[in-house]
């Protein structure tokens, strides 16, 4: 499945779309605290999370998740989305909640 | 292959510009191929380095060594110095402020992340002087 097809069939809102052929393969990821994304998101995954600012950019680089999802409707603040055009990382959202957008997400993969 | 020294100066005080060290580490050892797991975990260790130093000791110098059979990372501070290194090693203790808590730091997990992902870890710590961690990634 490429993010892509992630974001058409979970009908996400495109922050910023760099590669949307890039295949999802590594699973998925829940959590807000930083550290604990950095330990334990997969690489090639999707990370769900509430958190909105700049540093998100920088975790979603180093684990190298194929896309990060914003749910229950956060807008990434606008250095975020400064820093994903610049840095090119798949930045989507959604209205679901975290747990329902994972729901959707096991329920594709 | 020659051995590479990378310094850099991470800058205190403010967290929107922390890990731009690590970014470049990153991009610097992928362009010189090595496997992904280790840029992980080099990348990994040194973010968590970095925002420590942003958060508790207003920056400090980043060092990166690529060996042949290993990375080492030097991180520098003259910050406050920890006073119980055993304690600060524990996951979820953390003394960081309100302000990097709503970034989504201070989750007590920055030295044990740095711990597991490197082989090796030491700390040097003086209070009132400063602190150095050094890691070392073995090399595959």
């Amino acid at each position: 499945m490429t993010v892509q097809d992630l974001a058409t069939q979970l009908n996400l809102t495109p922050f910023h779309l760099e590669d949307g052929s890039r295949q999802v393969t590594g699973g998925g990821y829940c959590g807000d605290l930083l550290s604990w994304v950095m330990g334990k998101a997969p690489a090639d995954g999707v990370w769900l999370t509430i958190m909105s600012n700049v540093n998100v950019a920088a975790v979603a680089a180093l684990t190298d998740v194929a896309c990060v999802i914003l749910t229950e409707s956060v807008t990434p603040d606008e250095p975020l989305l400064r820093k994903a055009q610049l840095q090119g990382i798949n930045l989507l959202g959604s209205s679901l909640s975290t747990y329902q957008c994972a729901a959707a997400l096991s329920r594709l993969s | 292959m020659e051995s590479l020294h990378l310094v850099y100066d991470v800058p205190g005080g403010d967290l929107t510009h922390a890990g731009e060290a690590s970014s470049q580490v990153k991009q610097t050892l992928r362009k010189m191929r090595y496997d992904s797991d280790t840029i992980r975990r080099v990348s990994v260790c040194m973010y968590e380095g970095e925002i420590n130093m942003v958060i508790h000791a207003e920056g400090g110098t980043a060092a990166v060594d690529v060996g042949l059979d290993e990375i080492t990372i030097t991180l520098a501070d003259r910050g406050p110095g920890i006073p119980d290194v055993e304690q600060a090693m524990q996951a979820g203790f953390t003394t960081a402020g309100d302000q990097a808590r709503d970034l989504g730091f201070g989750a007590g997990m920055g030295l044990p992340n740095m711990k597991k992902y490197s082989d090796e870890m030491k700390i040097d710590s003086t209070v009132g002087v400063g602190t150095t961690v050094t890691m070392v990634v073995h090399i595959p």
